[in-house]
């Protein structure tokens, strides 16, 4: 009986092996499209980036130490969802909802430092509406931070889902597209303080 | 059991492989920050190193985070990615020649 009832979950796992599949890659070719929308964003800031209306540049109001907080915490929370789908794929329920709780700590944090700096620049009269840069800063961080922001959303959604319903393939094929989106996001964070923070500072 | 096997292997995903990704990409931000915030180099080098540590560690991160591969079954997501950075380098690059062209033309 239970070997007929393996081969049954066996033939079942792999039809639905194959439709996670799917699910997958079309999740992946919508990132695709989102990499396209923050390139749309990054070229405006190349082209605005020194349009400073006479105000203030990059190099008088990047805050380094912060950003290499907010670095820190982003590719911790990597690392840890990184952790929490491989629990998921051992069906260890216990693991998968302790690492997503980790790293939504961890992207809290990005998401708090990221406040702190805007609302900071923004007291001190930098606000988005100052000068064509800050602008384009303002745009190209904060799309960004939205994006880590659903980020959380999605990840207090899927804890919800794995406490309640545990791991059926259905849900571990959501938890590895929001892997993929949250590994991405992290792709477009390096993108960010390479070129804007960094470059900006020197 | 060996179920579950086949599947991590086939997603790409072990402890090692994180914590392999993860030390590099300490290592590639921990650079450029350095260089930049010490001031160690000349404006050429930084931008030299923000650059190529930059794209070395996306590289890394679609590694060994995303999982990126050759794989017959992987293979569609790499060409779709390649596709991907092949309209971005258009976008980024052209825009930007184009505005620094037309603004040097109108100083004229």
């Amino acid at each position: 009986m239970s070997t007929s009832a393996t081969a049954h979950h066996d033939a079942h796992h792999d039809e639905h092996h194959d439709t996670g599949r799917n699910t997958t890659l079309g999740f992946w070719i919508y990132l695709m499209t989102d990499c396209i929308l923050f390139s749309c964003f990054f070229a405006t800031y190349a082209v605005l980036f020194m349009n400073t209306a006479g105000g203030v540049s990059g190099k008088d109001i990047f805050d380094l130490n912060l950003i290499a907080g907010g670095t820190a915490a982003l590719l911790l929370s990597s690392i840890t969802f990184g952790f929490a789908m491989i629990s998921a794929y051992k069906k260890s329920k216990g693991g998968t909802l302790l690492w997503l709780a980790v790293t939504f700590l961890f992207g809290a944090t990005f998401i708090a430092i990221e406040l702190y700096e805007f609302n900071h620049l923004i007291h001190a009269g930098h606000g988005p509406s100052t000068s064509a840069f800050l602008t384009a800063f303002f745009s190209l961080v904060g799309l960004h931070g939205l994006h880590v922001t659903a980020g959380l959303l999605w990840i207090t959604i899927m804890f919800i889902d794995v406490a309640k319903r545990g791991l059926k393939d259905r849900t571990v094929t959501r938890l590895g597209c929001l892997s993929l989106f949250w590994h991405f996001l992290d792709v477009i964070w390096i993108c960010v303080f390479s070129f804007v923070y960094l470059m900006g500072a020197m | 059991m060996s179920q579950h096997d086949h599947d991590a292997h086939s997603h790409g995903s072990s402890v090692s492989s994180y914590v392999v990704g993860f030390v590099l990409s300490v290592i590639l931000t921990v650079i450029p920050f350095w260089a930049v915030m010490t001031g160690a180099f000349d404006r050429a080098t930084l931008f030299a190193v923000i650059v190529v540590t930059a794209v070395v560690q996306i590289v890394v991160h679609l590694k060994y985070f995303l999982h990126l591969n050759f794989t017959k079954e992987g293979k569609i997501d790499t060409l779709s990615f390649i596709f991907t950075a092949i309209v971005i380098v258009m976008v980024v690059a052209l825009s930007i020649w184009i505005i620094y062209e037309s603004v040097l033309m109108m100083m004229y």
